[in-house]
């Protein structure tokens, strides 16, 4: 198992009260396995991310690395967020290599590394250019590459291709799918979309609303390549979206309660 | 590239046509009046005094350039350090903030009497009269550019293991920059004063003397020709450091 987390409950004070963010999440993801978090909007996902990254401290639980208990995941992941979180003062090939540079190695080395998968993004060409000068997706690609080039066994991407629309998202998907298969690196993925979670995903952990632990576990056996069309793939998602309805359903139930 | 450099010049031709027609009204006044030279010169008289005393203005232009070139690398010495201090350690922003802003609201014409009794008629004390009035957009401009940079790429450091030092080369000082250059622009425009208001009050060359000693001939259009040199001088200035930002920010310039 390359990354596990145990019963990791979060509260964030609130208004005076706690408000239970997390609670006892379990999750794992094998050595090379693409593992995706969905969940709905506000239950903890990116909290999760956060702790997982060490930005922020879990108040019970634990997280295993390579079998071994860590305070937290800093030095074995690489985070790639929901904004692209570029520098605009650095060049597309600058930003690609910034942290290959943090590590130490040669920016010679470094550059030719990144050319090389900036090339295989589709960015050639657009090395010299500065992040203001480039579309969304695009962008997206520039922080993808320097998420991968980390060379971090563990990538965390939260929601890497939010704020695009449908059409980049595809090609996104596919740029992110030839990046696993030939780096094999293991994936933490958090999406809203059913469908990219079936597209990419050995196994999907539907969470529950806030405050979130695990709901169900479903595993991918689908062959890749994956055809969205496919009557299993379409079952699946089905599913899937149902259990999601589920919960939507008891949330607002519960938000009834409330009131 | 030419485009735009021919958009610039257009841009401020109705600034100069404005400034043309008040120097010919200027100009149609004093002729009107027969205004005596000693109280209120003619624009041609200042412009003809320009170039016939170009040789003592351009020697003072030098003295009270040389002050204030200093007077801005000291600020800058100076100002880019407390804001430093102040962005790392809360402590110190309590301490030095308070003590800075304070700083401010002393007039220098205040103070420029006891400069130049501790640092003497010479250079020192207009250096240090120069320092005094350009630190503070230094020092703010400076904290705050540190201060805007996103904390969640820091954290994406942060995640790498990155050090403080790397955090700080590789984030907060490019990210300062844009910040510390706008401080610098207001720092240029108004370091003259101080150097200016140094030598009325005790010196032996410089735009301000010139000044002082002109008024005590009545010389009034060499006092105006000497503000003419001096404000020539602030614009070089300001101009010089625009284009210093626009070497060191090429990605500013990066049009979309
Ligand atoms: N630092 C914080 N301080 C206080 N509350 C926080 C903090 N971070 C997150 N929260 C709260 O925790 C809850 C979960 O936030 P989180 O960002 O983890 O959700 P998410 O599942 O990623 O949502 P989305 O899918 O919309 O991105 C929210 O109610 C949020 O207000
Ligand atoms: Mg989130």
């Amino acid at each position: 198992m390359k990354i596990a987390v145990r019963n990791i409950v979060k509260s964030f004070p609130h208004n005076g009260a706690n408000l239970r963010v997390l609670d006892g999440v379990t999750l794992y993801a094998r050595e090379g396995e693409f593992v995706t978090i969905l969940g709905p909007s506000g239950c903890g996902k990116s909290t999760l991310f956060n702790i997982i990254a060490g930005l922020l401290s879990p108040d019970a639980g634990e997280i295993w690395i390579d079998g071994n208990p860590v305070p937290d995941g800093r030095g074995h992941v690489a985070y790639m967020q929901q904004k692209d979180l570029l520098l605009p003062w650095r060049t597309v090939l600058e930003n690609a290599i910034l942290g290959l540079e943090v590590q130490g190695i040669p920016r010679e080395e470094a550059r030719v590394r990144a050319r090389d998968l900036l090339a295989r993004v589709g960015l050639q060409g657009f090395e010299r250019a500065y992040p203001s000068q480039l579309s969304g997706g695009m962008r997206q690609r520039v922080a993808l590459v320097r998420t991968v080039l980390t060379g971090k066994e563990i990538l965390l991407l939260d929601e890497p291709f939010g704020a695009l629309d449908a059409m980049t998202r595809m090609v996104l998907q596919q740029y992110i799918l030839r990046m696993w298969e030939e780096f094999r690196r293991t994936v933490l993925f958090v999406t809203h979309d059913i469908e990219e979670a079936v597209l990419l995903s050995d196994r999907i952990y539907v969470l529950s609303s806030r405050p979130a632990h695990v709901k169900e576990e479903v595993a991918v056996d689908l062959p890749r390549p994956r055809q969205v069309t496919d009557p299993s793939f379409v079952a699946l998602k089905g599913r899937i979206l149902a259990l999601i309805q589920d919960e939507i359903k008891e949330a607002f139930a519960h938000a009834r309660e409330m009131v | 590239m030419l485009a735009r450099w021919f958009r610039k010049v257009i841009s401020v031709v109705p600034s100069m046509l404005l400034l043309g027609v008040l120097l010919l009204a200027w100009e149609g006044a004093v002729r009107f009046f027969q205004m005596p030279s000693y109280i209120l010169p003619a624009p041609s008289r200042i412009a003809y005094v320009l170039i016939s005393e170009r040789a003592l203005l351009w020697r003072d232009t030098l003295v009270t350039l040389e002050e204030v070139g200093l007077g801005i690398l000291l600020a800058l010495v100076v100002g880019i350090s407390l804001a430093f201090l102040i962005f790392h350690s809360p402590v110190l922003e309590r301490v030095l903030y308070p003590l800075i802003v304070a700083s401010q609201t002393i007039p220098v014409f205040a103070i420029a009497p006891l400069l130049i009794v501790w640092f003497g008629y010479g250079l020192l004390s207009k250096v240090i009269m120069a320092t005094l009035i350009v630190f503070f957009p230094i020092v703010v401009n400076t904290v705050d550019g540190l201060r805007s940079v996103d904390e969640d790429v820091v954290n994406l450091l942060r995640i790498l293991k990155a050090s403080r030092w790397q955090i700080l080369w590789k984030v907060r000082i490019p990210g300062a920059l844009p910040f510390i250059f706008s401080g610098i622009k207001i720092a240029v425009a108004v370091s003259a004063i101080g150097a200016v208001i140094g030598e009325w009050v005790g010196s032996q060359a410089g735009l301000g003397f010139l000044m002082i000693h002109a008024n005590a001939q009545l010389r009034v259009d060499l006092i105006f020709a000497a503000i003419v040199y001096l404000s020539a001088m602030a614009i070089g200035l300001f101009a010089f450091a625009s284009f210093v930002e626009w070497l060191a920010l090429p990605w500013r310039r990066a049009a979309r």
